[in-house]
């Protein structure tokens, strides 16, 4: 699973950001900031999505996948402007668009695991996500 | 990353400011995913929306082109995706006068910045295909997944900062499309059955991007019958894009990196069998209502070819709800000169341009307008707007006008 000797130390292969401490809102769905969110509300908004109506804000979101377009490139930065962003982001895999609006607003970003990291992480835990050791550990 | 003797220079502020934080984002993206240089590009694509850059931006944008110290102008020729808006057509949309000060104030910046303003998310039929193995830094996913398939071009997704900064340093990371490694197909389909319409063509493309399911996936595809034109390829690929982020796909026997299976894949990949129950069953998982509040043919916008089928659609019809036909600022003015937009408009319909509906503020405009029920024929405009508080239906380009005369879906 990981390359560490503790259960709870998840490694990543793709990393940035700062650390940072908060509760893990997870669901086995993907993300896209123009199709999933409503931004200016905080919340899941697409129906489909299995977060929906739930709030990111102060979350770090474990999720599969990076969806949908190129938008979230901009709308990270315009989040995180209006301080209704999530903490940071976990994915299984993540696409370049995220990736590229995580440096451009400055978002801690880890990417890639050995193991699903949807599943391996319950929702709701206490996680500290720390890119500079491309970790994120559960707390409690 | 290895740096070059110029990209040290960049990075050391020698051709000043913009240059050098263009350089430092990219090396940021470029050491996220482990590519070892940069590759020289020819072409970059913004997607720069005012409902995606905000206030903050816009007025990132404005520093950028107030800066006076060094080079602040792209390098390379550098256009734009849709706009926010249809400046003529703003106030039917029930947009505000913020949201046009907001457009403007971007396009002046981008004017600034030596960014040509064509505002179009079909660049690959109005202002020049890219070429195969030509490497380029383009925006707007349907896009990229038709230059990388069809056109057998070289771009990952380059959002908005990004592709700005290829555009002003001429060059972007090598990782991802740009490695021929990556272009390798991971994902084995075999099509049972080949789409008629456009519709048709975008479901079967959101169905394979959803078994795709990521942006490094690469589906290779046996199966399609005939040879597909631009349109129907167009809207596959957005669809894909959409649906599954996809940025690449084979077709055998007619993308130019396929010529055979084995060109792109290895022996003994499992095939997935779609055929024609798949992706219809795709499209009636959006039919929730009969009623319809808005016929919208966009995303991507339309090519001359749609309009003179739509025209053709409306000629002698009297629309009862609200139709709207996007299309690029290259194909309006032939719109106009060969009659299709008189034609459409007459109806009761609007014909607008330099804009795509779900990037101008869609759910503004559904709450200004009182659009819900939402009918078109892109799969991918359906997948979007769920997300917007629509309920979307996807439905043939008949169908969409019949409902649009009608008030109902059928």
């Amino acid at each position: 699973m990981n390359a560490t000797s503790s259960p709870k130390i998840f490694v990543a292969r793709h990393a940035m950001g700062r650390t940072v401490r908060g509760p893990a809102m997870v669901a086995d769905d993907g993300f896209s900031a123009r199709y999933d969110l409503d931004r200016i509300a905080g919340v899941f908004s697409r129906p489909a999505h299995k977060l929906a109506g739930r709030s990111y804000v102060g979350q770090v979101l474990v999720l599969d996948t990076a969806k949908g377009g190129v938008a979230s490139a901009w709308m990270l930065h315009e989040m995180a402007a209006r301080g209704v962003i999530p903490l940071a982001i976990v994915f299984n895999t993540v696409n370049p668009i995220l990736a590229q609006g995580a440096a451009f607003g400055d978002l801690p970003m880890l990417a890639g695991f050995e193991v699903d990291i949807t599943a391996a992480i319950a929702d709701g835990a206490q996680v500290e996500v720390n890119p500079g050791a491309r970790t994120v550990t559960v707390l409690g | 990353m290895k740096l070059n003797d110029e990209e040290q220079d960049i990075l050391a502020g020698k051709a000043g400011p913009v240059p050098q934080e263009a350089l430092k984002h990219q090396i940021q993206v470029g050491d996220f995913f482990g590519a070892a240089d940069f590759v020289p590009v020819t072409q970059a694509h913004i997607m720069a929306d005012t409902e995606s850059l905000g206030e903050a931006g816009v007025k990132w944008l404005e520093s950028l082109a107030s800066t006076r110290e060094g080079r602040r102008r792209v390098r390379i020729p550098t256009i734009t995706d849709p706009r926010g808006t249809d400046f003529a057509k703003a106030a039917f949309l029930g947009q505000t006068k913020a949201m046009l000060t907001l457009e403007e104030r971007a396009i002046a910046a981008f004017v600034k910045l030596g960014v040509m303003m064509t505002d179009t998310c079909i660049n690959y039929q109005t202002v020049q295909p890219a070429t195969r193995n030509e490497h380029v830094a383009y925006g707007d996913t349907g896009v990229v997944i038709y230059s990388n398939s069809v056109c057998g071009a070289r771009s990952n997704f380059e959002g908005g900062p990004s592709a700005l900064a290829a555009g002003i340093t001429g060059r972007t990371p090598r990782y991802g499309y740009h490695l021929p490694a990556q272009r390798r197909a991971t994902v084995r389909v075999r099509v049972d059955a080949t789409p008629k319409s456009l519709n048709e063509w975008g479901a079967l493309g959101g169905v394979i991007g959803r078994l795709a399911g990521n942006y490094w996936a690469v589906p290779v595809i046996e199966g399609i019958e005939g040879a597909p034109g631009s349109d129907q390829l167009k809207h596959f690929g957005a669809a894909m894009a959409s649906f599954g982020s996809t940025a690449l796909f084979h077709l055998v026997g007619l993308t130019p990196e396929a010529s055979r299976y084995s060109d792109v894949a290895d022996d003994g990949m499992p095939a997935h069998r779609i055929g024609r129950a798949d992706f219809e069953a795709l499209q009636q998982s959006y039919r929730k209502e009969d009623k319809i509040d808005v016929v919208v043919f966009s995303a991507p916008q339309l090519s001359l070819l749609e309009l003179r089928d739509l025209a053709g659609l409306c000629e002698g019809r009297r629309l009862t709800v609200p139709l709207l036909a996007i299309t690029s600022p290259q194909i309006k003015p032939d719109c106009d000169r060969m009659g299709y937009t008189r034609a459409i408009e007459e109806a009761g319909g609007s014909v607008l341009s330099g804009m795509c509906f779900y990037q101008s503020y869609a759910r503004e405009i559904s709450e200004a307008k009182g659009w819900k029920r939402l009918a078109t024929n892109s799969a991918k405009l359906v997948n979007i707007l769920g997300g917007y508080g629509y309920v979307p239906m996807l439905a043939s380009m008949e169908a969409c006008v019949d409902a649009a005369q009608n008030g109902r879906l059928a």
